[in-house]
């Protein structure tokens, strides 16, 4: 009982970052799964949303600049896929990388220009700012929120994928680009829906991270984009289930390590860790199999 | 299409350029003034101030840097060898970054300053040390506190206390007032400033009879459950923090969330009102040592508090830089007296050749707000004393605590 005493906060605190992880990655994931495109500027546009709920919230009530911030950063999403990798489309694959790479440079120096390179503090949401104990574990009540709506949200979206006609289309356009366009799916619409979809998570993810991390800076979406990228390419880059245990694999084990004491190599492991996957299972955990096209 | 999209594109990238290179003209605006008497024929000196504006400690730097201005405003001539120069502040922004500070400093030098006051923050400061000394520029540390600083670096001066003296202070004020026999201590992974801190701490920590757990947290991090959850597991009686501003209020929020009660110790670094907004409402004790307290008794600090106050309510800019109100953080006072030792090297040299205020400098006092200046054989200022202040949680304001020495 001891044992467990002492080792929940470090659990607690490893699920629910995992979960907010697990937000982000299936941005990645998504993107990757249909334009075969690592979107660099996902973690950016995450931190965006963190920015826009602060100079929200001085604007309007809490209850306006929440939908706000969901709709803001879902268009901002939008906009970077129609700005800067739609007119790549038939370009190298290489073009639209490098691309995605200035427009997460893009956005974090617009971001140091509007803050002025200070740490803008995130409003207090109320209720799930509260602390809570459980056990001997005092927290705050968004650590638990965090894993139950990331699970639900993942369910949605496996359901949609599953169930709807453009859930159905997303999944022709990731199989074969080519000839679900010749089948007469509006590659257009897909992608961007899947902008969409990214981005809307990414700013749920930012309201439960910066709760519990309430500091925004303009590269503060860097570290939590490069570890869900992580998780996403450990559970196997395309897949949604892969990218969410990915996530809370390596919340969770983060978390450990630092419980252990080696704090100085938390996220070494993480890297460490996405190098020793790429050699052992280069597909990841629930990665398809890449199959020769002739 | 493709054609307007690229037109487009264009035309923001040209915005955004006229966007950036309006935005030094917006933060000094003094500058302008200046460089207009300059070309009436006046004689004008160059004094570099080497802070960041943005970063880690973008905050702190931008306070510090609002001293030295007001300093400027204050007394914009100075008197040398017989003649009455302009003083001109050329500022930069180091970006709180190690590796950006030595192209910042580069930067001073080619603008041929004739002494540069900075930075806030160590490392920078011990980073841009090799180029100061190469071009023989002198420089004025404010509140760089590490030995590393002026240690074998001919050109750095400082004015502020030392982390071995400063360390000491907190290791027995953790001892004495807190009777503390166990303490925590988290600094930053390749931070000079908050490693030597730490090491100063712990020294002095364990030669009281005290037992120590040193962590350290990677770049970039902004979760500190955990390193809080083994601190409280660990049965510590304080937790000794003394990283960059932008963390501790991170670490401040996620304690009281955590409902860690054990007092939280930091060095001058958290006199900031970055610090006293992230503790207000909140269950938790903030203890820091500084250079300075706004409630001083002395006439000239009085003076220039209300000067400050004054010139910062009236200065959207100014008072933007200092977090949005008008609390006087130590640094800020620093910044001021960096500034009027300059000015009395710079007469003492009678030129405005750095190589000869680089002579004057070692011999240069200064009666300043937050106590006499005057330097070592090393450059370091000989100061015997530190402010303790704690963060009055119910009004989010400093109440001051103690003045403690080394014993």
């Amino acid at each position: 009982m001891d044992f467990i005493n002492t080792n929940l906060p470090y659990l607690l605190a490893g699920i629910s970052v995992g979960g907010q992880y697990a937000l982000i990655a299936i941005g990645y994931t998504m993107v990757y799964g249909i334009l075969r495109l690592i979107n660099f500027a996902h973690g950016d546009v995450f931190m965006c949303a963190g920015l826009i709920m602060i100079y929200a919230v001085t604007w309007m009530p809490l209850y306006a600049a929440i939908p706000f911030t969901l709709l803001m950063t879902v268009l901002i999403g939008f906009l970077i896929e129609r700005v800067a990798y739609k007119p790549l489309r038939t370009a190298p694959r290489m073009s639209v990388m490098i691309s995605a790479i200035g427009v997460s440079y893009l956005l974090q120096n617009v971001a140091l220009y509007i803050t002025g390179g200070l740490a803008k503090m995130y409003p207090t949401i109320p209720w799930i700012s509260n602390t809570v104990t459980i056990g001997t574990a005092t927290t705050k009540v968004v650590t638990i929120i965090t894993p139950i709506l990331t699970l639900l949200l993942v369910i949605a979206l496996v359901t949609f994928i599953q169930k709807t006609k453009i859930g159905m289309a997303m999944r022709a356009v990731s199989k074969d680009f080519e000839t679900s366009q010749l089948m007469g799916i509006k590659i257009n619409n897909v992608i961007s829906a899947t902008f969409i979809i990214g981005s809307f998570l990414a700013a749920v993810g930012s309201m439960l991270y910066f709760t519990n991390y309430a500091a925004v800076i303009p590269t503060s979406g860097a570290m939590p984009g490069l570890k869900a990228f992580v998780a996403a390419v450990f559970g196997g880059i395309g897949s949604i289930p892969g990218a969410v245990i990915g996530a809370f694999i390596i919340g969770i084990c983060e978390n450990i390590i630092k419980g252990l004491g080696w704090t100085t190599f938390s996220d070494a492991f993480t890297f460490a860790l996405l190098i020793i996957i790429l050699i052992v299972k280069p597909t990841g955990l629930f990665g398809e199999k890449a199959n020769e096209k002739v | 299409m493709k054609k307007f999209i690229a037109l487009l594109l264009v035309a923001v990238l040209a915005l955004s350029a006229a966007a950036c290179s309006s935005q030094p003209a917006a933060e000094a605006p003094a500058e302008n003034t200046e460089a207009a008497a300059a070309a009436d024929g006046e004689k004008v000196v160059k004094i570099g101030v080497f802070e960041p504006a943005s970063g880690d400690n973008g905050a702190g730097g931008k306070q510090e840097t609002l001293g030295v201005q007001y300093a400027n405003k204050v007394q914009p001539t100075v008197e040398i060898g017989g003649e009455t120069y302009n003083v001109e502040l050329v500022i930069v922004d180091n970006e709180s970054s190690n590796d950006k500070a030595p192209t910042a400093a580069a930067n001073l030098v080619s603008q041929n300053v004739s002494v540069v006051l900075g930075s806030y923050g160590s490392g920078v400061s011990i980073a841009a040390g090799d180029v100061f000394n190469k071009a023989g520029i002198p420089a004025i540390g404010i509140t760089c506190t590490n030995p590393q600083v002026t240690n074998g670096v001919d050109c750095y001066f400082r004015i502020c206390f030392l982390d071995p003296f400063q360390g000491t202070v907190l290791a027995n004020f953790a001892s004495k007032e807190f009777g503390a026999k166990k303490a925590y201590c988290l600094s930053k992974l390749g931070d000079d400033y908050s490693g030597g801190l730490c090491h100063y701490f712990v020294e002095a920590f364990k030669a009281l009879g005290g037992e120590v757990i040193e962590e350290t947290f990677p770049e970039g991090n902004s979760d500190f459950t955990s390193y809080i959850t083994t601190a409280q597991n660990s049965g510590a009686e304080v937790f000794f923090s003394p990283v960059s501003t932008e963390a501790a209020a991170l670490i401040i929020d996620q304690a009281a969330g955590n409902g860690m009660t054990m007092p939280i110790l930091a060095g001058d670094t958290w006199d900031s009102n970055v610090i006293t907004n992230a503790a207000k409402g909140k269950n938790v004790k903030v203890c820091v040592t500084t250079f300075f307290d706004e409630g001083a008794e002395s006439e000239a600090a009085k003076t220039f508090v209300s000067g400050i106050k004054e010139w910062i309510n009236s200065d959207a800019t100014a008072k933007a830089n200092n977090g949005g109100n008008d609390m006087i953080s130590a640094v800020t006072a620093m910044g001021y007296d960096a500034y009027f030792t300059a000015l009395e090297a710079l007469k003492n040299a009678g030129s405005t050749n750095p190589a000869d205020v680089l002579k004057a400098l070692p011999t240069t006092t200064y009666e300043g707000v937050t106590g006499a200046i005057a330097f070592d054989e090393n450059g370091d200022a000989i100061r015997d004393s530190a402010f303790v202040k704690e963060v009055d949680t119910a009004t989010g304001e400093w109440k001051f605590v103690a003045v403690q020495g080394i014993n």
